[in-house]
């Protein structure tokens, strides 16, 4: 899977997203992709629309701290971007009619941000560069709030934007939902980003954990955006309902001193019951419509998990199935790990082991394959062994929480 | 928008053209005869390369121009022709690539204005 690389350089200035600030956020989120969506469509062109809105951002961040939010946002970002334009603009006379006729609120269609979406992840961009796009476009972050995200220099994320903006220009790129032929290849590019957006957000601990919550939560509300501009696309709905379950766990994963909790330790009481619930609706929405696919059976497996009242009531049969039906549809040999965690649990340590070894050479330089045997070693009663897996896991991972974990395991007597 | 696409083989689909029987290999021409005839309303423009082993190229350097034998791109994918197509935008002349019936590599670069 891609992972942006990640530098440990200085997040540059970062604006802390708890309190106060979690709020601005929200409200610079609601209405950013909209406002962006209405100057698309009024001006034509995505990469003048989108440094507009950019600085009518970076200019609320800068004083809604200490003036409040207003009481329409979307009308004083909107002015903002228009006076810019008006200003910035001055040499392009089609342009500047165009911003001086345009009212707010100004039409917008519930699938203005989809539109948006699709052009940040054209599959003639590269990935970083949707990422990128995706975030500062759809959900209102700027440069330097994606740099501090993703730990990388703010001039690397503001150069992979202006070349994606330039070739958007130059390529032709358009800005339109996809036709219906198109639409399962493009819709596939944007839950991959999404999903991606997610992972960051859900595995990295090596970043700011207020960072890591923002891409979290971000990436959950575009999928229910996704969702609610197209109810009727089953792996859609499979993706929310995957994100909706582990976000409904995030609060049991780690303990009060900050340590990693594995899934059997958790205290499921922690766990939000009611988005539970809610994801497994989900999923059979998306089973009625038919068209299965790995979201929605990623989802059904997490949801095994979370739907068990405790970790010896986890049905690990259906799981195997699930992942059976996975790999069928994707093979991946991380899925196939996983698979053989879960039939562990159903056929016994050896079973899993010799799953293992046939994933040693693909996966040599992923740390799950070699905590996982680390484990397997330990029920199997081969402690050095064991130890000498952990060992290896440790090299392979930066991520604080599960170093901590592993130190601790090699550390036990 | 103008757009050409440039078609590139690569060395496992000139084997399997050159496997392929006559009929076989008639069907394909035919596939891409319909593709044209499909497709004549955007083109605009279209030539076909002679082979790679006729291509020469030259490379200026430093007031030097040092002519050699073969395609400029020292790969395995040989440009065999292009299409100029009159298209709306990027996705429409990616939905005629998509229905290209030959060669496997297609490049899609805008024509400068």
């Amino acid at each position: 899977m891609a992972r942006l690389p990640r530098h440990r350089a200085p997040p540059g200035r970062a604006l802390t997203v708890d309190g106060p600030h979690d709020e601005l956020a929200r409200v610079v989120r609601d209405h950013a992709g909209h406002l962006a969506a209405s100057l698309v469509h009024l001006l034509g062109d995505f990469s003048a629309a989108e440094d507009l809105v950019q600085d009518a951002i970076e200019t609320a961040l800068r004083r809604w701290p200490t003036e409040g939010i207003p009481d329409r946002p979307d009308a004083w970002l909107f002015t903002v971007a228009r006076n810019r334009g008006l200003d910035v603009l001055r040499r392009q006379a089609r342009y500047r009619e165009k911003l001086a006729q345009l009212q707010w609120p100004s039409r917008t269609e519930p699938d203005d941000r989809l539109r948006l979406l699709f052009t940040c992840c054209h599959p003639a961009l590269p990935r970083q560069a949707q990422i990128a796009l995706t975030l500062r476009t759809v959900c209102g972050l700027t440069t330097a709030q994606i740099a501090a995200a993703f730990l990388v220099p703010e001039s690397t994320v503001a150069q992979r934007i202006t070349r994606a903006k330039r070739k958007i220009t130059d390529a032709g790129i358009p800005y339109r939902i996809p036709s219906d032929a198109e639409l399962p290849e493009r819709l596939e590019e944007v839950l991959t980003v999404v999903y991606l957006l997610y992972n960051e957000g859900y595995l990295s601990s090596t970043g700011d954990v207020a960072w890591s919550r923002r891409l979290a939560g971000d990436a959950e509300w575009l999928a229910s955006s996704l969702a609610w501009t197209l109810p009727r696309e089953p792996e859609v709905l499979g993706l929310l309902a995957l994100i909706r379950l582990h976000q409904a766990r995030v609060a049991a994963r780690f303990d009060a001193e900050g340590h990693m909790v594995l899934l059997p330790d958790q205290d499921r009481g922690r766990w939000d019951h009611a988005a539970i619930v809610d994801a497994g609706q989900l999923i059979n929405r998306a089973a009625a419509l038919h068209r299965p696919g790995p979201y929605q059976l990623q989802a059904a497996i997490v949801a095994c998990h979370a739907e068990a009242p405790r970790w010896e009531d986890t049905d690990w049969a259906q799981i195997v199935v699930l992942y059976d039906m996975l790999l069928a549809m994707a093979p991946s040999p991380v899925t196939r790990l996983h698979r053989a965690i879960a039939l562990r649990h159903l056929a016994g340590p050896e079973a899993a082991m010799d799953e293992l070894d046939e994933l040693g050479d693909a996966l040599d330089r992923y740390p799950l394959l070699h905590a996982t045997r680390a484990e397997l070693l330990r029920a199997l009663d081969r402690p050095g062994e064991a130890r000498e897996a952990d060992r290896r896991a440790l090299d392979l991972t930066a991520n604080p929480a599960q170093r901590a974990l592993l130190e601790d395991r090699i550390s036990r007597p | 928008m103008k757009y050409v696409l440039m078609f590139a083989e690569t060395p496992q689909y000139a084997e399997d053209l050159a496997a392929m029987g006559d009929a076989e290999r008639q069907a394909a021409y035919d596939d891409v005869g319909r593709w044209f005839a499909d497709n004549a309303a955007r083109i605009t423009h279209h030539v076909r390369l002679q082979p790679a082993h006729t291509a020469t190229t030259m490379r200026k350097l430093d007031g030097r121009a040092d002519v050699v034998d073969g395609p400029f791109v020292e790969g395995k994918e040989i440009v065999i022709g292009f299409v100029e197509v009159e298209v709306a935008d990027l996705d429409e002349a990616l939905a005629m690539a998509r229905s290209w019936p030959a060669c496997p590599v297609i490049e899609l670069r805008p024509v400068a204005p």
